[in-house]
């Protein structure tokens, strides 16, 4: 090889993660990406919605192993996913940088904090069923506690303006209480999300807890809205108002919980969001056995 | 079995022929009214206003100058007296309150005594405690009332869940604007009387009676939050109407609760259980154990002790101290249960009843056990809401949690064993928002309530059920 011709780069395919695996659109269907001031960055996926439908099959799978893991574990494969980005953090400012016109320190700083972002959900997964939940001192001869456990499969349309850390919050909370996800990157900034797909995939996390989506908001998110097997559907990334009114009318018509645009990235917020009590009796003492009134 | 003599109840409280709405403080007349029925004889009560749109506006408008001017501004400490009061004067008058409970909805008095009355007073004085520690609750430091709440509740337990709504949204600083249901206003008025009785501040709580026009121009109102317990058909219409709004929503709705019973279950209590699970209340509960699921080893044994059980159940006047069934709550819902059963009996069910004698008037209907029930059948899938019992049978405990979990529903569930840590198993795989082991149909104010999927959103009771009323 002659040292003086140029060597050709390898430009990477971006593609979608799904199930733990890197798959093209099923509708062979891409879109061009650019950064703010035009230049071409690579194409993206277009999902489709049989990728939305096998994405929430996917989730659905995974869900229950996911939720059985013990919190120590998730807690765990979250922090190996900060060790993952963190070592490969020049990458991801590089990327950032092209996706949202940040100067290089910017970048670098937002992709530190999601780093930190990662880690703090790290600490949380063993220690939010204990700040929620609790033992509650009934009127009665009863053992009775509530806990917090995971709603179950979560769809999230991830900030379009913020394409690593909005992304890790549309993620890691959901993840941390033991729900699976299926999230729509940024349309316009999908590329750092895509990348995020390789660090999640060796970071020991189970295909199919996370999933990620590149495409246009207006076409897949209805599909995600009205599927009867989502349980959690987070709007955060809607910035239109009318859409955002029409998927969470879609989303009532399985009573899915709904997180509106707005509300902010509050930790604990975000884990209670994604969350639902359970209540268990037990009779406590021998009289207390029998079952009622009669 | 023995034969009983009649004991009815003496106590008749004062009913009004006539009530008005109850808004900012005052009863005031309506441009309609309707008829409000005792089931149990189809007479009829009294006459009641209805609620129409502008009402709801009035009261609205008249809450939330209360939240503004009174209610929000008072101090936890204040707020919290107020419903300590409330709670107190619940107690003195239990007694009428139970009696009037039966009468308009036909309910038996041992249940309005010993349950209704009881574990509403319960809630007001929980909840009254928690006016001034807001801020221990764990909703962060400095938590703030929503404003004016809409709350629309059902009639199957008509003052209770008016106290399940009305006390958290009270103790969190919010003024409220109720919808009793249709067929059982009585309660929810005399409460309005309980509140004048109490010196609460006008439009701090405000009584609109209706139907389901009234309820729907509650959601639609200039409310903060809408807070919802009934039919899931229903909550699912609310939970659109206020799409894209600025208005909060936790709806309470409908289930289809397994009742399991392993072969290594005390099979005698969750005898008690089974029967406690479906029939109470005529089994109008949304977390009535309505699917039975027995384990196929000793499903012979339990049917046979739950029938014998079952034909000693006492059907009848709902004022009687002894009756353990009353009234079905109205020609509609009897018309409903009716067919249903049909519908089980239609898809090849094998339908049984006791037999024991129905009075003449009224809405009545006996207690029934369906078996050979499959999990397609309409019996096994659709909330029933009255006395009526599908018994499913089950093979391995991975089987049970299955058929428990195939229903879109989860609000409750039962389970029967004596092996602890094969309850700890059941009720962590269990979808449902309330786990019942070795017990069923078990209510506290400090207990959250409520349920996932298609059951609904939100907690009532405990500190987990504050944050409905809380700006988190």
């Amino acid at each position: 090889m002659s040292e003086h011709a140029e060597r050709l780069r390898v430009k990477k395919t971006y593609k979608l993660y799904l199930g733990g695996k890197f798959p093209r659109s099923e509708s062979g269907r891409s879109y061009p990406v650019s950064s703010p001031d035009g230049a071409e960055l690579a194409n993206a996926a277009l999902a489709s919605r049989k990728d939305a439908r096998d994405a929430v099959a996917a989730a659905r799978k995974a869900q229950r192993p996911w939720a059985g893991q013990t919190a120590y574990l998730r807690g765990q494969i979250l922090y190996r996913a900060a060790e993952m980005l963190e070592g490969r953090a020049g990458q991801f400012a590089e990327e950032l940088a092209d996706a949202t016109g940040a100067d290089a320190h910017d970048a670098l700083g937002t992709v530190e904090a999601a780093i930190d972002r990662l880690v703090h959900y790290a600490g949380w997964t063993d220690k939010y069923a204990s700040v929620l939940g609790g033992a509650n001192p009934v009127a009665g001869p009863y053992f009775n506690h509530t806990t917090p456990e995971a709603l179950g499969v979560v769809a999230a349309v991830a900030p379009h303006d913020d394409p690593l850390l909005g992304l890790v919050d549309a993620f890691a909370p959901a993840i941390a209480a033991g729900n699976t996800v299926v999230v729509l990157a940024s349309e316009a900034k999908p590329l750092p999300a895509l990348s995020l797909g390789e660090v999640l995939a060796t970071s020991d996390l189970p295909g199919g807890v996370v999933n990620l989506l590149s495409g246009k908001t207006a076409e897949v998110a209805p599909h995600l809205a009205s599927h009867a097997d989502v349980n959690g559907l987070d709007l955060t990334g809607v910035a239109d108002t009318a859409l955002a009114a029409d998927l969470e009318a879609a989303a009532a018509q399985t009573l899915k919980v709904v997180r509106r645009p707005g509300r902010g990235a509050d930790a604990l917020d975000l884990l209670r969001q994604w969350t639902e009590y359970k209540t268990v009796w037990h009779p406590a003492g021998m009289a207390a056995g029998a079952g009622g009134a009669y | 079995m023995f034969e009983y003599a009649p004991a009815p109840e003496s106590v008749r409280p004062q009913i009004k022929e006539h009530y008005g709405l109850f808004i900012d403080g005052e009863f005031v007349d309506a441009e309609s009214d309707f008829k409000s029925v005792n089931p149990a004889t189809e007479e009829v009560l009294f006459t009641v206003a209805e609620a129409d749109e502008a009402d709801v506006a009035k009261a609205v408008a008249a809450a939330r100058r209360a939240y503004e001017t009174v209610w929000g501004p008072m101090s936890g400490t204040e707020r919290g007296k107020y419903l300590f009061r409330i709670a107190r004067l619940l107690q003195e008058r239990a007694r009428e309150f139970a009696v009037a409970e039966s009468l308009d909805n036909g309910k038996p008095i041992k249940e309005t005594r010993d349950f209704d009355v009881p574990t509403a007073a319960q809630h007001f004085f929980y909840h009254a405690g928690w006016a001034d520690k807001l801020a221990y609750a764990g909703h962060g430091p400095d938590p703030r009332p929503l404003g004016v709440v809409g709350q629309v509740i059902p009639w199957n337990f008509p003052l209770l869940m008016l106290a399940w709504k009305i006390a958290p949204a009270l103790a969190c600083g919010n003024t409220v604007v109720l919808k009793p249901a249709e067929t059982t206003p009585l309660t929810a008025l005399m409460f309005a009387e309980l509140c004048q009785e109490a010196d609460l501040p006008p439009g701090v709580v405000n009584i609109l009676p209706g139907a389901g026009a009234a309820g729907a121009a509650v959601v639609d109102s200039a409310v903060d939050k809408v807070a919802f317990t009934g039919s899931t058909a229903v909550g699912r219409a609310i939970a659109k109407a206020v799409a894209g709004s600025e208005k909060k929503v936790t709806l309470e709705l409908g289930g289809k609760a397994a009742n399991i019973v392993f072969d290594d279950a005390p099979i005698d209590q969750a005898v008690e259980g089974i029967v406690n699970g479906i029939f109470f209340n005529q089994g109008h509960v949304c977390c009535a154990g309505s699917r039975l699921l027995v384990q196929e080893s000793v499903a012979d044994d339990v049917l046979e002790r739950l029938k014998e059980r079952v034909a000693t159940l006492r059907v009848g006047d709902p004022l009687d101290k002894n009756t353990d069934i009353g009234a079905i709550n109205s020609a509609a819902q009897l018309e409903r249960i009716t067919a249903l059963t049909e519908a089980g009996r239609g898809e090849g069910a094998d339908v049984w009843q006791p037999a024991c004698d129905l009075p003449e008037q009224g809405f009545w209907f006996r207690p029934t056990v369906f078996t050979g029930v499959q999990q397609s059948m309409r019996i096994a899938q659709e909330e029933i809401f009255g006395p009526v019992l599908s018994v499913l049978t089950f093979r391995t405990p991975d089987e049970a949690i299955a058929k428990a979990n195939n229903t879109p529903y989860g609000l409750s569930a039962g389970v029967w064993t004596e092996k602890g840590s094969k309850i700890l198993w059941a009720a962590e795989r269990l979808r449902a928002g309330v786990v019942w082991a070795n017990t069923f149909n078990r209510f506290d104010a400090a207990s959250p309530f409520g349920g996932l999927k298609e059951s609904g959103y939100g907690r009532e009771g405990g500190r987990q059920g504050l944050e409905a009323y809380l700006d988190v």
